[in-house]
Protein backbone atom coordinates (compact mmCIF):
# COMPACT_ATOMS: atom_id res chain seq x y z
CA UNK A 1 0.00 0.00 0.00
CA UNK A 2 1.17 3.51 -0.74
CA UNK A 3 2.39 5.26 2.37
CA UNK A 4 0.22 8.25 1.52
CA UNK A 5 -3.49 7.98 0.94
CA UNK A 6 -4.86 11.16 -0.51
CA UNK A 7 -8.47 12.12 -0.62
CA UNK A 8 -9.76 14.06 -3.58
CA UNK A 9 -8.87 17.71 -2.96
CA UNK A 10 -12.54 18.53 -2.52
CA UNK A 11 -12.73 16.47 0.69
CA UNK A 12 -11.58 17.69 4.09
CA UNK A 13 -10.19 14.94 6.31
CA UNK A 14 -11.79 14.63 9.75
CA UNK A 15 -9.52 11.84 10.90
CA UNK A 16 -6.05 11.26 9.50
CA UNK A 17 -4.31 7.98 10.23
CA UNK A 18 -0.55 8.12 9.80
CA UNK A 19 1.87 5.17 9.97
CA UNK A 20 -0.42 3.37 12.39
CA UNK A 21 0.76 0.02 13.75
CA UNK A 22 -1.24 -1.98 16.23
CA UNK A 23 -0.23 -4.93 18.37
CA UNK A 24 -2.12 -7.48 20.44
CA UNK A 25 0.87 -8.42 22.63
CA UNK A 26 3.32 -9.63 19.99
CA UNK A 27 0.74 -10.03 17.21
CA UNK A 28 1.08 -7.29 14.63
CA UNK A 29 -2.57 -6.61 13.76
CA UNK A 30 -2.37 -3.36 11.77
CA UNK A 31 0.58 -2.74 9.50
CA UNK A 32 1.53 0.82 8.78
CA UNK A 33 -1.93 2.14 7.96
CA UNK A 34 -2.22 5.52 6.26
CA UNK A 35 -5.72 6.78 5.62
CA UNK A 36 -7.80 9.96 5.60
CA UNK A 37 -11.42 9.75 6.75
CA UNK A 38 -13.36 12.57 5.06
CA UNK A 39 -15.60 14.88 7.09
CA UNK A 40 -19.39 14.51 6.82
CA UNK A 41 -19.10 11.39 4.73
CA UNK A 42 -19.71 7.72 5.39
CA UNK A 43 -16.58 5.59 5.18
CA UNK A 44 -16.90 1.79 5.22
CA UNK A 45 -14.22 -0.72 6.18
CA UNK A 46 -14.62 -4.10 4.53
CA UNK A 47 -12.52 -7.25 4.51
CA UNK A 48 -12.55 -10.86 5.67
CA UNK A 49 -12.64 -11.78 9.36
CA UNK A 50 -9.41 -10.96 11.12
CA UNK A 51 -8.29 -8.36 8.57
CA UNK A 52 -8.10 -5.63 11.22
CA UNK A 53 -11.10 -3.50 10.28
CA UNK A 54 -12.66 -3.56 13.77
CA UNK A 55 -9.22 -3.11 15.33
CA UNK A 56 -8.68 0.00 13.22
CA UNK A 57 -12.11 1.34 14.19
CA UNK A 58 -11.38 0.79 17.87
CA UNK A 59 -8.22 2.89 17.70
CA UNK A 60 -10.26 5.94 16.68
CA UNK A 61 -11.62 6.40 20.20
CA UNK A 62 -8.86 4.50 22.05
CA UNK A 63 -11.37 1.79 22.91
CA UNK A 64 -8.46 -0.71 22.84
CA UNK A 65 -7.02 0.84 26.01
CA UNK A 66 -9.64 -1.07 27.98
CA UNK A 67 -7.55 -4.18 27.37
CA UNK A 68 -4.03 -4.87 28.61
CA UNK A 69 -1.27 -5.84 26.14
CA UNK A 70 -2.84 -3.88 23.30
CA UNK A 71 -0.93 -0.93 21.93
CA UNK A 72 -1.04 1.46 19.00
CA UNK A 73 1.92 3.26 17.46
CA UNK A 74 1.72 6.11 15.00
CA UNK A 75 -0.68 8.98 14.71
CA UNK A 76 -4.44 9.36 14.55
CA UNK A 77 -5.21 13.01 13.99
CA UNK A 78 -8.69 14.26 14.86
CA UNK A 79 -8.89 17.73 13.32
CA UNK A 80 -5.10 17.78 13.42
CA UNK A 81 -4.65 16.67 17.03
CA UNK A 82 -3.10 13.28 17.74
CA UNK A 83 -5.61 11.44 19.92
CA UNK A 84 -3.16 8.65 20.72
CA UNK A 85 -0.88 11.02 22.64
CA UNK A 86 -3.57 13.47 23.72
CA UNK A 87 -3.43 14.51 27.36
CA UNK A 88 -7.20 14.90 27.38
CA UNK A 89 -9.28 12.51 29.41
CA UNK A 90 -10.14 9.53 27.25
CA UNK A 91 -13.86 10.03 27.94
CA UNK A 92 -13.60 13.46 26.30
CA UNK A 93 -12.22 11.80 23.20
CA UNK A 94 -15.06 9.28 23.30
CA UNK A 95 -17.54 12.13 23.63
CA UNK A 96 -16.21 13.45 20.32
CA UNK A 97 -15.90 9.99 18.77
CA UNK A 98 -18.97 7.94 19.65
CA UNK A 99 -19.34 4.24 19.04
CA UNK A 100 -22.12 1.71 18.45
CA UNK A 101 -21.37 -1.98 18.73
CA UNK A 102 -22.37 -5.10 16.88
CA UNK A 103 -24.80 -6.29 19.53
CA UNK A 104 -27.25 -3.77 20.95
CA UNK A 105 -26.06 -2.80 24.42
CA UNK A 106 -28.87 -0.93 26.15
CA UNK A 107 -28.12 0.00 29.77
CA UNK A 108 -30.38 -1.73 32.29
CA UNK A 109 -32.45 1.40 32.80
CA UNK A 110 -35.37 3.21 31.18
CA UNK A 111 -35.35 4.28 27.56
CA UNK A 112 -35.18 7.90 28.70
CA UNK A 113 -32.24 7.29 31.03
CA UNK A 114 -30.38 5.29 28.39
CA UNK A 115 -30.17 8.52 26.39
CA UNK A 116 -29.79 10.93 29.29
CA UNK A 117 -27.05 8.94 31.03
CA UNK A 118 -24.23 9.89 28.67
CA UNK A 119 -25.40 13.48 28.32
CA UNK A 120 -25.26 13.94 32.11
CA UNK A 121 -21.57 13.03 32.10
CA UNK A 122 -20.69 16.04 29.99
CA UNK A 123 -23.46 18.56 30.42
CA UNK A 124 -25.75 19.74 33.18
CA UNK A 125 -29.04 20.44 31.52
CA UNK A 126 -32.30 21.64 33.08
CA UNK A 127 -34.99 18.98 32.92
CA UNK A 128 -36.81 20.62 30.02
CA UNK A 129 -33.67 20.81 27.91
CA UNK A 130 -32.82 17.23 28.73
CA UNK A 131 -36.31 16.21 27.60
CA UNK A 132 -35.70 18.06 24.36
CA UNK A 133 -32.31 16.39 23.90
CA UNK A 134 -33.77 12.91 24.46
CA UNK A 135 -36.57 13.60 22.00
CA UNK A 136 -34.11 15.03 19.48
CA UNK A 137 -31.80 12.01 19.70
CA UNK A 138 -34.67 9.52 19.45
CA UNK A 139 -36.09 11.38 16.47
CA UNK A 140 -32.68 11.43 14.78
CA UNK A 141 -32.42 7.71 15.33
CA UNK A 142 -35.91 7.20 13.84
CA UNK A 143 -37.15 5.64 17.08
CA UNK A 144 -39.24 8.42 18.62
CA UNK A 145 -42.61 7.39 17.21
CA UNK A 146 -42.16 3.84 18.47
CA UNK A 147 -41.14 4.73 22.04
CA UNK A 148 -42.58 8.17 22.82
CA UNK A 149 -45.35 6.67 24.96
CA UNK A 150 -43.08 4.34 26.94
CA UNK A 151 -39.98 6.37 27.74
CA UNK A 152 -40.01 5.10 31.32
CA UNK A 153 -40.01 1.45 30.33
CA UNK A 154 -36.80 -0.55 30.29
CA UNK A 155 -34.62 -0.31 27.19
CA UNK A 156 -34.14 -4.07 27.18
CA UNK A 157 -37.84 -4.56 26.45
CA UNK A 158 -37.39 -3.23 22.91
CA UNK A 159 -36.85 -5.40 19.86
CA UNK A 160 -33.30 -5.94 18.58
CA UNK A 161 -33.65 -3.35 15.85
CA UNK A 162 -35.17 -0.84 18.27
CA UNK A 163 -32.42 -1.52 20.81
CA UNK A 164 -29.79 -0.85 18.16
CA UNK A 165 -31.46 2.42 17.20
CA UNK A 166 -31.63 3.25 20.93
CA UNK A 167 -27.85 2.74 21.10
CA UNK A 168 -27.39 5.01 18.08
CA UNK A 169 -29.64 7.60 19.75
CA UNK A 170 -27.51 7.31 22.89
CA UNK A 171 -24.39 7.73 20.76
CA UNK A 172 -25.60 10.88 19.05
CA UNK A 173 -27.25 12.42 22.14
CA UNK A 174 -23.88 13.66 23.38
CA UNK A 175 -23.40 15.28 19.97
CA UNK A 176 -20.15 13.62 18.93
CA UNK A 177 -18.28 14.69 15.81
CA UNK A 178 -17.51 11.20 14.61
CA UNK A 179 -19.72 8.14 14.92
CA UNK A 180 -18.11 4.70 14.74
CA UNK A 181 -20.41 1.80 13.88
CA UNK A 182 -19.02 -1.69 14.36
CA UNK A 183 -21.27 -4.04 12.38
CA UNK A 184 -24.37 -2.20 13.55
CA UNK A 185 -26.79 -4.34 11.55
CA UNK A 186 -25.36 -7.83 11.78
CA UNK A 187 -27.98 -8.91 14.34
CA UNK A 188 -30.89 -7.14 12.67
CA UNK A 189 -33.65 -8.07 10.24
CA UNK A 190 -33.76 -6.41 6.79
CA UNK A 191 -36.35 -3.82 7.79
CA UNK A 192 -34.41 -2.65 10.84
CA UNK A 193 -31.25 -2.74 8.71
CA UNK A 194 -32.97 -0.55 6.14
CA UNK A 195 -33.99 1.93 8.84
CA UNK A 196 -30.46 2.12 10.19
CA UNK A 197 -28.99 2.58 6.72
CA UNK A 198 -31.46 5.40 6.12
CA UNK A 199 -30.39 6.85 9.46
CA UNK A 200 -26.70 6.62 8.52
CA UNK A 201 -27.50 8.57 5.37
CA UNK A 202 -29.20 11.32 7.39
CA UNK A 203 -26.53 11.40 10.07
CA UNK A 204 -23.75 12.31 7.70
CA UNK A 205 -25.00 15.87 7.30
CA UNK A 206 -23.92 16.45 10.91
CA UNK A 207 -21.41 13.72 11.60
CA UNK A 208 -18.51 11.86 10.11
CA UNK A 209 -19.54 8.21 10.06
CA UNK A 210 -17.21 5.21 9.92
CA UNK A 211 -18.83 1.80 9.57
CA UNK A 212 -17.34 -1.68 9.74
CA UNK A 213 -19.45 -4.22 7.93
CA UNK A 214 -19.28 -7.81 6.74
CA UNK A 215 -22.15 -7.10 4.42
CA UNK A 216 -20.59 -5.81 1.23
CA UNK A 217 -23.92 -4.75 -0.21
CA UNK A 218 -24.39 -2.61 2.88
CA UNK A 219 -21.04 -0.92 2.29
CA UNK A 220 -22.00 -0.43 -1.36
CA UNK A 221 -25.39 1.01 -0.43
CA UNK A 222 -24.56 3.27 2.46
CA UNK A 223 -20.98 4.51 2.17
CA UNK A 224 -19.28 7.27 0.17
CA UNK A 225 -15.79 5.82 0.59
CA UNK A 226 -14.69 2.24 1.06
CA UNK A 227 -11.48 0.80 2.47
CA UNK A 228 -10.62 -2.84 1.80
CA UNK A 229 -8.34 -4.45 4.37
CA UNK A 230 -6.63 -7.80 4.41
CA UNK A 231 -4.37 -9.35 7.07
CA UNK A 232 -3.71 -6.01 8.74
CA UNK A 233 -2.90 -4.15 5.53
CA UNK A 234 -4.99 -1.45 3.90
CA UNK A 235 -5.20 -2.81 0.37
CA UNK A 236 -7.33 -0.19 -1.33
CA UNK A 237 -9.19 2.96 -0.40
CA UNK A 238 -11.34 5.05 -2.69
CA UNK A 239 -14.81 6.29 -3.59
CA UNK A 240 -17.31 3.45 -3.06
CA UNK A 241 -18.59 3.69 -6.63
CA UNK A 242 -15.06 3.05 -7.95
CA UNK A 243 -14.28 0.26 -5.51
CA UNK A 244 -17.43 -1.65 -6.41
CA UNK A 245 -17.43 -0.96 -10.15
CA UNK A 246 -13.75 -0.80 -11.04
CA UNK A 247 -11.40 -1.56 -8.16
CA UNK A 248 -7.74 -0.77 -8.77
CA UNK A 249 -6.34 -3.88 -7.09
CA UNK A 250 -7.03 -7.44 -8.13
CA UNK A 251 -7.19 -8.50 -4.46
CA UNK A 252 -10.04 -6.06 -3.87
CA UNK A 253 -11.87 -7.26 -6.96
CA UNK A 254 -11.50 -10.91 -5.95
CA UNK A 255 -12.94 -10.15 -2.52
CA UNK A 256 -15.92 -8.06 -3.59
CA UNK A 257 -16.84 -10.41 -6.43
CA UNK A 258 -16.72 -13.43 -4.13
CA UNK A 259 -13.60 -15.03 -5.59
CA UNK A 260 -11.88 -14.97 -2.24
CA UNK A 261 -11.12 -18.41 -0.91
CA UNK B 1 -13.40 -15.43 -16.34
CA UNK B 2 -10.27 -17.14 -15.23
CA UNK B 3 -10.63 -17.44 -11.47
CA UNK B 4 -13.44 -19.19 -9.71
CA UNK B 5 -16.02 -17.79 -7.36
CA UNK B 6 -16.66 -19.31 -3.96
CA UNK B 7 -20.05 -20.18 -5.42
CA UNK B 8 -19.58 -22.73 -8.22
CA UNK B 9 -23.24 -22.20 -9.13
CA UNK B 10 -22.51 -18.52 -9.84
CA UNK B 11 -19.58 -19.57 -12.05
CA UNK B 12 -21.86 -21.96 -13.90
CA UNK B 13 -24.47 -19.22 -14.42
CA UNK B 14 -21.90 -16.75 -15.80
CA UNK B 15 -20.25 -19.24 -18.12
CA UNK B 16 -23.68 -20.51 -19.21
CA UNK B 17 -24.85 -17.05 -20.19
CA UNK B 18 -21.55 -16.31 -22.00
CA UNK B 19 -21.97 -19.53 -23.98
CA UNK B 20 -25.50 -18.49 -24.98
CA UNK B 21 -24.14 -15.13 -26.22
CA UNK B 22 -21.58 -16.95 -28.36
CA UNK B 23 -24.29 -19.25 -29.66
CA UNK B 24 -26.42 -16.24 -30.60
CA UNK B 25 -23.36 -14.62 -32.19
CA UNK B 26 -22.67 -17.72 -34.24
CA UNK B 27 -26.24 -17.77 -35.55
CA UNK B 28 -26.34 -14.11 -36.64
CA UNK B 29 -22.86 -14.37 -38.15
CA UNK B 30 -24.06 -17.21 -40.37
CA UNK B 31 -27.31 -15.29 -41.09
CA UNK B 32 -25.31 -12.40 -42.53
CA UNK B 33 -23.08 -14.70 -44.59
CA UNK B 34 -26.11 -16.67 -45.86
CA UNK B 35 -28.12 -13.55 -46.73
CA UNK B 36 -25.29 -12.17 -48.85
CA UNK B 37 -24.77 -15.63 -50.40
CA UNK B 38 -28.48 -15.55 -51.31
CA UNK B 39 -27.87 -12.22 -53.03
CA UNK B 40 -24.73 -13.18 -54.94
CA UNK B 41 -26.32 -16.48 -56.04
CA UNK B 42 -29.85 -15.12 -56.61
CA UNK B 43 -31.28 -17.79 -54.29
CA UNK B 44 -34.81 -17.21 -52.96
CA UNK B 45 -34.58 -20.44 -50.98
CA UNK B 46 -31.60 -19.34 -48.89
CA UNK B 47 -33.14 -15.89 -48.40
CA UNK B 48 -36.23 -17.44 -46.85
CA UNK B 49 -34.03 -19.70 -44.67
CA UNK B 50 -32.40 -16.56 -43.26
CA UNK B 51 -35.80 -15.06 -42.51
CA UNK B 52 -36.91 -18.19 -40.70
CA UNK B 53 -33.89 -18.01 -38.39
CA UNK B 54 -34.81 -14.49 -37.29
CA UNK B 55 -37.48 -15.82 -34.96
CA UNK B 56 -34.95 -18.01 -33.17
CA UNK B 57 -32.48 -15.13 -32.70
CA UNK B 58 -35.19 -12.97 -31.14
CA UNK B 59 -36.14 -15.82 -28.85
CA UNK B 60 -32.52 -16.28 -27.66
CA UNK B 61 -32.23 -12.55 -26.98
CA UNK B 62 -35.32 -12.64 -24.78
CA UNK B 63 -34.03 -15.71 -22.93
CA UNK B 64 -30.59 -14.20 -22.29
CA UNK B 65 -32.21 -10.99 -21.05
CA UNK B 66 -34.36 -12.98 -18.64
CA UNK B 67 -31.30 -14.87 -17.34
CA UNK B 68 -29.42 -11.58 -16.90
CA UNK B 69 -32.17 -10.15 -14.69
CA UNK B 70 -32.26 -13.35 -12.65
CA UNK B 71 -28.51 -13.37 -12.07
CA UNK B 72 -28.46 -9.69 -11.10
CA UNK B 73 -31.37 -10.15 -8.70
CA UNK B 74 -30.00 -13.29 -7.08
CA UNK B 75 -26.25 -12.65 -7.06
CA UNK B 76 -25.96 -8.88 -6.77
CA UNK B 77 -22.78 -8.93 -8.83
CA UNK B 78 -20.08 -6.28 -8.51
CA UNK B 79 -17.00 -5.09 -10.41
CA UNK B 80 -16.06 -7.25 -13.40
CA UNK B 81 -18.98 -9.65 -12.89
CA UNK B 82 -21.36 -6.69 -13.06
CA UNK B 83 -19.46 -5.24 -16.02
CA UNK B 84 -19.71 -8.58 -17.80
CA UNK B 85 -23.49 -8.71 -17.34
CA UNK B 86 -24.02 -5.08 -18.39
CA UNK B 87 -21.82 -5.69 -21.44
CA UNK B 88 -23.73 -8.85 -22.32
CA UNK B 89 -26.98 -6.91 -22.17
CA UNK B 90 -25.63 -4.43 -24.72
CA UNK B 91 -23.92 -7.13 -26.77
CA UNK B 92 -27.09 -9.14 -27.34
CA UNK B 93 -28.95 -6.00 -28.40
CA UNK B 94 -26.21 -5.49 -31.00
CA UNK B 95 -26.32 -9.11 -32.11
CA UNK B 96 -30.08 -8.94 -32.48
CA UNK B 97 -29.65 -5.92 -34.75
CA UNK B 98 -27.08 -7.83 -36.80
CA UNK B 99 -29.82 -10.44 -37.25
CA UNK B 100 -32.19 -7.65 -38.33
CA UNK B 101 -29.67 -6.45 -40.95
CA UNK B 102 -29.36 -10.01 -42.30
CA UNK B 103 -33.16 -10.24 -42.50
CA UNK B 104 -33.26 -6.87 -44.27
CA UNK B 105 -30.78 -8.18 -46.86
CA UNK B 106 -32.79 -11.39 -47.27
CA UNK B 107 -36.01 -9.46 -47.88
CA UNK B 108 -34.21 -7.28 -50.43
CA UNK B 109 -33.04 -10.42 -52.22
CA UNK B 110 -36.64 -11.67 -52.36
CA UNK B 111 -37.84 -8.32 -53.72
CA UNK B 112 -35.08 -8.20 -56.35
CA UNK B 113 -35.89 -11.73 -57.49
CA UNK B 114 -39.63 -10.99 -57.60
CA UNK B 115 -38.96 -7.95 -59.82
CA UNK B 116 -37.10 -10.20 -62.23
CA UNK B 117 -33.52 -9.25 -61.47
CA UNK B 118 -31.02 -11.90 -62.45
CA UNK B 119 -27.33 -12.27 -63.16
CA UNK B 120 -27.95 -10.88 -66.65
CA UNK B 121 -28.19 -7.34 -65.27
CA UNK B 122 -24.49 -7.59 -64.22
CA UNK B 123 -25.00 -5.64 -61.02
CA UNK B 124 -21.85 -5.52 -58.83
CA UNK B 125 -23.15 -8.11 -56.38
CA UNK B 126 -19.71 -9.74 -56.07
CA UNK B 127 -18.36 -6.50 -54.58
CA UNK B 128 -21.06 -6.73 -51.94
CA UNK B 129 -19.80 -10.23 -51.28
CA UNK B 130 -16.36 -8.84 -50.51
CA UNK B 131 -17.76 -6.17 -48.17
CA UNK B 132 -19.73 -8.82 -46.34
CA UNK B 133 -16.66 -11.07 -45.97
CA UNK B 134 -14.94 -8.20 -44.19
CA UNK B 135 -17.95 -7.56 -41.94
CA UNK B 136 -18.47 -11.24 -41.09
CA UNK B 137 -14.76 -11.61 -40.31
CA UNK B 138 -15.00 -8.61 -37.99
CA UNK B 139 -18.00 -10.11 -36.25
CA UNK B 140 -16.26 -13.47 -35.85
CA UNK B 141 -13.15 -11.80 -34.48
CA UNK B 142 -15.22 -9.77 -31.99
CA UNK B 143 -16.99 -12.94 -30.82
CA UNK B 144 -13.62 -14.72 -30.47
CA UNK B 145 -12.34 -11.79 -28.44
CA UNK B 146 -15.46 -12.00 -26.27
CA UNK B 147 -14.96 -15.73 -25.68
CA UNK B 148 -11.37 -15.15 -24.54
CA UNK B 149 -11.88 -11.63 -23.12
CA UNK B 150 -8.98 -10.64 -25.35
CA UNK B 151 -8.46 -6.86 -25.33
CA UNK B 152 -5.74 -6.87 -28.03
CA UNK B 153 -8.05 -8.65 -30.43
CA UNK B 154 -10.88 -6.24 -29.55
CA UNK B 155 -8.60 -3.31 -30.43
CA UNK B 156 -7.77 -5.00 -33.77
CA UNK B 157 -11.52 -5.10 -34.52
CA UNK B 158 -11.81 -1.37 -33.78
CA UNK B 159 -8.86 -0.63 -36.06
CA UNK B 160 -10.19 -2.71 -38.95
CA UNK B 161 -13.62 -1.03 -39.07
CA UNK B 162 -12.21 1.63 -41.41
CA UNK B 163 -11.69 -1.01 -44.11
CA UNK B 164 -15.41 -1.74 -44.25
CA UNK B 165 -16.24 1.95 -44.32
CA UNK B 166 -13.84 2.43 -47.26
CA UNK B 167 -15.35 -0.55 -49.06
CA UNK B 168 -18.81 0.92 -48.53
CA UNK B 169 -17.73 4.28 -49.98
CA UNK B 170 -16.24 2.47 -52.97
CA UNK B 171 -19.46 0.56 -53.54
CA UNK B 172 -21.47 3.77 -53.40
CA UNK B 173 -19.36 5.29 -56.16
CA UNK B 174 -19.68 2.15 -58.25
CA UNK B 175 -23.46 1.92 -57.85
CA UNK B 176 -23.89 5.61 -58.68
CA UNK B 177 -21.89 5.04 -61.85
CA UNK B 178 -24.15 2.08 -62.72
CA UNK B 179 -27.26 4.19 -62.23
CA UNK B 180 -25.89 7.01 -64.37
CA UNK B 181 -24.82 4.71 -67.17
CA UNK B 182 -27.97 2.64 -67.27
CA UNK B 183 -31.10 4.17 -65.70
CA UNK B 184 -32.87 0.77 -65.97
CA UNK B 185 -30.70 -0.40 -63.05
CA UNK B 186 -31.71 2.50 -60.78
CA UNK B 187 -34.35 0.60 -58.85
CA UNK B 188 -32.20 -2.47 -58.19
CA UNK B 189 -29.09 -0.35 -57.58
CA UNK B 190 -30.91 1.52 -54.83
CA UNK B 191 -31.77 -1.82 -53.27
CA UNK B 192 -28.08 -2.72 -53.38
CA UNK B 193 -27.19 0.62 -51.74
CA UNK B 194 -29.37 -0.44 -48.82
CA UNK B 195 -27.72 -3.87 -48.73
CA UNK B 196 -24.26 -2.27 -48.70
CA UNK B 197 -25.41 -0.01 -45.87
CA UNK B 198 -26.79 -3.01 -43.94
CA UNK B 199 -23.42 -4.78 -44.24
CA UNK B 200 -21.61 -1.65 -43.13
CA UNK B 201 -23.89 -1.57 -40.07
CA UNK B 202 -22.91 -5.17 -39.26
CA UNK B 203 -19.32 -3.91 -39.08
CA UNK B 204 -20.43 -1.16 -36.71
CA UNK B 205 -22.12 -3.72 -34.46
CA UNK B 206 -18.91 -5.79 -34.40
CA UNK B 207 -17.12 -2.63 -33.31
CA UNK B 208 -19.66 -2.08 -30.52
CA UNK B 209 -19.04 -5.65 -29.34
CA UNK B 210 -15.30 -4.98 -29.24
CA UNK B 211 -15.87 -1.84 -27.13
CA UNK B 212 -17.92 -3.86 -24.65
CA UNK B 213 -15.08 -6.40 -24.31
CA UNK B 214 -12.69 -3.60 -23.36
CA UNK B 215 -15.27 -2.41 -20.82
CA UNK B 216 -15.53 -5.88 -19.27
CA UNK B 217 -11.78 -6.39 -18.94
CA UNK B 218 -10.50 -2.88 -18.27
CA UNK B 219 -13.56 -1.18 -16.81
CA UNK B 220 -13.03 1.70 -19.23
CA UNK B 221 -15.85 2.97 -21.41
CA UNK B 222 -14.11 3.58 -24.75
CA UNK B 223 -17.18 4.43 -26.80
CA UNK B 224 -17.03 7.65 -28.80
CA UNK B 225 -13.22 7.71 -28.81
CA UNK B 226 -10.87 7.53 -31.77
CA UNK B 227 -9.01 4.25 -32.24
CA UNK B 228 -5.73 5.92 -31.27
CA UNK B 229 -7.24 7.24 -28.04
CA UNK B 230 -8.63 3.79 -27.27
CA UNK B 231 -5.19 2.25 -27.69
CA UNK B 232 -3.68 4.63 -25.19
CA UNK B 233 -6.65 4.15 -22.81
CA UNK B 234 -6.22 0.38 -22.67
CA UNK B 235 -2.43 0.28 -22.38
Amino acid sequence: MDTKVNLPVTEKPKLSVRNLNFYYSSFHALKNINLDIPENKVTAFIGPSGCGKSTLLRTFNRMFELYPDQRAEGEILLDGENILTSKDDVSLIRAKVGMVFQKPTPFPMSIYDNIAFGVKLFETLPRIEMDERVEWALKKAALWNEVKDKLNQSGSGLSGGQQQRLCIARGIAIKPEVLLLDEPCSALDPISTGKIEELIHELKTDYTVVIVTHNMQQAARSSDYTAYMYLGDLIEFGPTSDVFMKPKKKDTEDYITGRFG
Amino acid sequence: MSDKHLSTQFDAELSGISTRVLEMGGIVESQVARSVYALTNFSAEIASEVLMTEERVNQIEVEIDRDLSTIIARRQPTARDLRLLIAISKTIANLERVGDEAARIARTVQRLLNSGVSSRLRLPVKDLGYESELAVAQLRKALDAFARLDVDKAVEVLKADDLIDQEFEGLMRKLITFMMEDPRTISSSIDLVFVAKAIERVGDHAKNLAEQIIYIVKGTDVRHNSVNDVESLVR
